[in-house]
């Protein structure tokens, strides 16, 4: 399920900066970058689990369901203090200054 | 078990040749792209967050199934002497897949990229012409 969740994440995100593009400033390019690199890779390893072992490709239950919405606070975590630390609109940087 | 330690050791060593590379680009005076203007520190960077954010990502699915916790030896599967071997053999096939497929992809979007750019200038110029 979380595999699911990721790739959806990644696709809302990849439409919003291919909106905004050429123009990113709020480093769209990077939350999109990391919910695709996560989907490429769950996607490797549920193929690979499911050739070797079988079973359901996807797990769908509320367990799995709880991991894909944490999955997506974690990479917006990220992508929140990667954007306040490097603060294009200098926000920060007048918050401090007052 | 630690699938995911291949691909991040990937990302550490693609971080640490960007910034080489960043800074041998910044040497040469921003010279560090070829006729089509993208530079290798920002094809580098694209595989850079393709891999960390896989990364990072990966390892808190780890946590949740308890395979990564917070004291040493970090890994569950090396506090058993019988599960080291299994953890080995996954790192080995799930692991290098998953850094292969990334790297894969990322070949992929920046040979598309290139094309793109390269391709750029014609279709620009066609309205142009058109227009007239």
């Amino acid at each position: 399920m979380w595999l699911l969740m990721t790739a959806l994440a990644a696709v809302i995100t990849t439409a919003i900066w291919y909106v905004r593009a050429p123009e990113d400033k709020y480093k769209l390019g990077l939350l999109s970058l990391m919910f695709w690199g996560a989907t490429l890779m769950w996607f490797v390893d549920h193929v690979m689990a499911y050739l070797t072992e079988g079973g359901e490709f996807l797990e769908i239950s509320p367990d799995a369901t709880l991991l894909g919405v944490s999955v997506i606070i974690l990479a917006l975590l990220v992508w929140e203090i990667v954007l306040l630390v490097s603060d294009p609109k200098g926000v920060l940087k007048r918050v401090l200054k007052r | 078990m630690a699938c995911f330690l291949v691909p991040g050791g990937e990302a550490i060593v693609t971080t640490v040749v960007q910034k080489v590379v960043k800074s041998r680009e910044k040497k040469a005076g921003g010279e560090g792209g070829n006729k089509t203007g993208l530079k290798w520190s920002q094809r580098l960077s694209w595989l850079n967050k393709l891999l960390w954010g896989g990364t990072i990502l990966l390892a808190l699915e780890h946590v949740w199934h308890g395979e990564v916790v917070p004291w040493p030896p970090f890994l569950t599967a090396m506090e058993n002497p019988a599960d080291v071997a299994p953890m080995l053999h996954e790192m080995a096939t799930i692991g290098v897949a998953m850094a292969v497929c990334v790297t894969v992809v990322w070949t992929i979007i920046v040979v598309v990229a290139e094309l793109k750019v390269k391709a750029a200038p014609e279709v620009e110029a066609k309205p142009a012409s058109g227009g007239e």
